[in-house]
């Protein structure tokens, strides 16, 4: 299983989504690395490194944006250890709120 | 408390709007420590940039410091507000203007 399939798959699993989608952006990134090489040396772009992910959930209905943030990063905090997924952009929005996607 | 917590600690209290970013200010390193520095230059707050990447302990310090597994990380009178998505979404709302009001932390754009 890809990363990015399992990101998906236990984000259905948590939050049952109205609307879900996880965006490989890692292509975005190729050529951008850290001088401190502690993490990823360096990225091609082709690699499982940077996401996005976008979710419309009941689940966010009454939360804060801190506590949507930290319910996606506690599912997703296997995914979120050092040297794996380096960069997780989320925008998360409860039915009925404005969305631009 | 570890050592670097302690110091952490003390750089989140050290002045009103603290941000833990990647590289300078003036150099931002990442394109995610790049917009909120974007956002805050945009409305005119004074801040202290905190570059996690002359320390990978300092680096790992500032995720468990609040529980959040990224960087940036801004921090407005000791209390951590959010990352850079939740710093856009509330600058796109009005919110954050507003937030610094509340705070009473002078927005010189504002």
């Amino acid at each position: 299983m890809t990363i990015q399939s399992g990101i998906e798959a236990k984000l259905r699993e948590a939050f049952a989504p109205e609307r879900l989608e996880v965006i490989n952006e890692s292509h975005l990134h190729a050529g951008h690395h850290h001088a401190d090489g502690g993490e990823h040396a360096n990225f091609d772009g082709t690699g499982e490194t940077h996401f996005r992910v976008r979710i419309v959930s009941e689940a966010f209905a009454d939360k804060s944006r801190l506590e949507r943030h930290r319910a996606v990063n506690a599912v997703l905090e296997g995914e979120l250890a050092p040297g794996r997924v380096h960069a997780l952009a989320i925008d998360a929005a409860a039915p009925g709120e404005p969305t631009r996607w | 408390m570890t050592a670097i917590n302690d110091y952490i600690d003390s750089e989140v209290k050290s002045q009103d709007v603290v941000l833990f970013m990647k590289g300078t200010p003036g150099f931002p390193q990442c394109g995610f420590s790049g917009q909120v520095v974007q956002i805050l230059d945009y409305l005119g707050v004074d801040y202290k940039g905190v570059n996690v990447l002359t320390s990978a302990e300092l680096r790992q310090g500032i995720k468990d410091y609040s529980s959040w597994p990224t960087i940036p990380q801004l921090y407005v009178k000791g209390e951590f507000v959010g990352g850079c998505d939740i710093i856009r979404e509330m600058f796109q709302a009005g919110e954050l203007q507003s937030f610094f009001e509340d705070k009473g932390i002078a927005a010189k754009a504002a």
